[in-house]
């Protein structure tokens, strides 16, 4: 019987050591929140270690207190008998470096101090998050993992095979891509310039005041969600029906229900997310190329272990499947173990946190001999 | 010969291309469905193995075979492949479903150093006389389809297979003459096998 995960407790681990950073800059402390499911077998060798996607978090599944509305972001995925099967396997997930949900990120306090980092915080790389789930796997005692994300969290996966091959033994990589295309680039600057030109924005330092970036948050987020979704499944959603009304008003307010849906996905995000973690973790993902300092792709896979499960979706337009041929190609070349399956899907990108059935029987079947 | 005697026609076919694979090789297999051939390779021969097939359910079902294998489509090409880089392509059963299959072996041949490939031969006698004497598209327990739902929308016979290799400068290092249970080795003559075999299984190479 498949059933959820009952109350989990975010944790937070405080590193009281140095961390050094690509950028040759440090943070000298900080801390990791993050969630466990499940229990660590004796040997310590039964983990997944979920990544998380642009703005999530350390909740993955189950729900923080019995009152809240919604479950974790992958909920469906991870519990007894899921695709992720807390039964069986100790399932982690922390909230990124550079995050706003209680890893340290531009809006923590700086050590000993009263003053948050805003634009004092360094910038950070995929590569530097690895290095703060390494120190929290450690702590965990870890032995051996398998990693697994979707989007953002594909990439952290891919980089951890890379970076770690003797501790990874398997990787699931969800519509994500081993490097951004010059397009999602694209979406992500004009995302950054509309948080960077709020008359808010203040530098960065708008903690202390009254005033918020909220604006500018809000259009990065409603440019996010247009690449989040694909024209089909926008057009069955809204087409060109007007909201709450018949006839347009004839002027800039809203007519159509797509702008009510964007404005509304705009205004739910600022409650949630900061604007500088937004321009932090947009930096990184676009910063990161998994063939950095190698001539080719393949020649990074070369020192991997792992088993690799590469997804896409047939509709995902911001990570498509000729991303994720990529990255099955180059692994063949380097003669690793890989399987691929391109999903069909009328969702666009956001299919990863939605076609949790065809998922589920893949990574279900895939997982297998290692059950 | 008969070694293979007791065994249904599927199984039949598996256990002679398992014979024909030397052990440890690395293998493709194209068309690969539920991955049934190369989990038996891979048990028994203990090759190295990858498969490719387009259809989901049938990927699922090689994953949980334990296989490591890639949805995808062999009409579109063998790109991902580099030359020579595997022992042994397999094409069990699949040529004739092929939209380019001149293509697809062509593919083949530039991946592999050796080919297996499988067909049902239309010019088997029962087929003939199905077409002969019924007038109606040829129906049996190898081909079930009906004329207009059918994948085998390029069948061919052991002779059309004869001409393309010569035409194309393909070596054939060995051929099987299948019936329905059966290996038949005694045919004389060329005549005689694409006449007498139901199927056909083809070691080619470049």
């Amino acid at each position: 019987m498949e059933k959820n995960i009952g109350i989990v407790q975010t944790e937070y681990l405080e590193v009281k050591e140095e961390l050094i950073l690509q950028s040759g800059k440090t943070l000298p402390e900080y801390t990791v929140a993050y969630e466990t499911y499940g229990e660590l077998s004796e040997a310590k060798d039964n983990a997944i270690l979920v990544s998380h996607a642009l703005t999530g978090d350390a909740h993955a599944a189950g729900k923080n207190a019995e009152a809240d509305a919604k479950f974790g972001w992958w909920n469906e995925m991870i519990g007894p008998d899921k695709a992720f099967d807390t039964n069986k396997y100790f399932v982690i997930s922390s909230n990124i470096l550079g995050g706003c949900s209680g890893t340290t990120g531009p809006s923590s306090f700086k050590p000993n101090s009263n003053e948050r980092y805003g634009l004092d915080f360094p910038v950070i790389t995929i590569e530097d998050t690895i290095e703060v789930q390494k120190k929290l796997l450690d702590y965990l005692g870890v032995k051996k993992v398998i990693v697994a994300g979707g989007s953002m969290g594909g990439m952290q996966a891919l980089e951890w095979s890379i970076k770690y091959p003797d501790i990874v033994c398997a990787c699931i990589v969800i519509a994500s891509t081993s490097k951004l295309s010059a397009q999602s680039i694209a979406f992500n600057a004009v995302g950054r310039n509309a948080i960077l030109s709020d008359p808010n924005f203040n530098n960065g330092n708008y903690y202390d005041s009254q005033k918020q970036p909220e604006r500018g948050l809000a259009i990065a987020r409603m440019v996010g969600h247009i690449t989040y979704l694909c024209e089909d499944a926008m057009q069955n959603k809204f087409a060109r029906r007007f909201q709450n009304k018949d006839k347009p008003d004839f002027d800039f307010n809203v007519d159509f229900q797509v702008e009510s849906y964007l404005e509304h996905q705009g205004q739910v995000f600022v409650d949630r997310f900061d604007a500088n973690s937004y321009l932090y973790i947009t930096k990184a993902v676009d910063l990161y190329d998994a063939a950095q300092g190698v001539s080719s792709l393949d020649e990074t896979f070369k020192k991997t272990k792992a088993k690799f499960l590469v997804m896409s979706f047939t509709t995902d337009w911001l990570f498509p499947t000729a991303q994720s041929k990529e990255i099955v190609n180059a692994l063949i070349k380097a003669q690793k173990d890989v399987s691929f399956c391109e999903i069909e899907s009328p969702c666009g990108h956001d299919a990863f946190l939605l076609e949790f059935e065809t998922q589920t029987k893949i990574i279900k079947s895939f997982l297998g001999e290692h059950g | 010969m008969d070694k293979y005697g007791q065994s249904n026609g599927l199984r039949l076919n598996y256990s002679i291309i398992t014979d024909i694979i030397d052990e440890g090789a690395k293998v493709l297999d194209l068309g690969c469905g539920d991955g049934t051939l190369l989990a038996k390779l891979v048990k028994e021969k203990l090759v190295k193995g990858i498969g490719v097939e387009i259809n989901q359910d049938s990927v699922i079902a090689s994953l949980e075979k334990g296989l490591s294998i890639i949805q995808g489509d062999i009409d579109a090409g063998l790109k991902e492949f580099g030359d020579r880089e595997y022992d042994w392509v397999l094409l069990n059963q699949t040529l004739q479903t092929t939209e380019k299959s001149d293509y697809v072996i062509d593919e083949m041949l530039r991946v592999g150093k050796k080919v297996v490939v499988s067909f049902p031969n239309f010019a088997y006698w029962k087929i003939r006389f199905h077409l002969f004497f019924m007038g109606k598209m040829p129906k049996s327990k190898v081909l079930p389809f009906s004329w207009y739902d059918t994948p085998n929308i390029h069948l061919l016979t052991v002779n059309d297979f004869y001409d393309f290799c010569k035409k194309r400068e393909i070596k054939i290092l060995k051929s099987v003459f299948m019936t329905k249970a059966n290996v038949k080795t005694n045919f004389v003559t060329r005549f005689f096998s694409n006449f007498f075999a139901e199927e056909v299984i083809f070691v080619i190479s470049k």
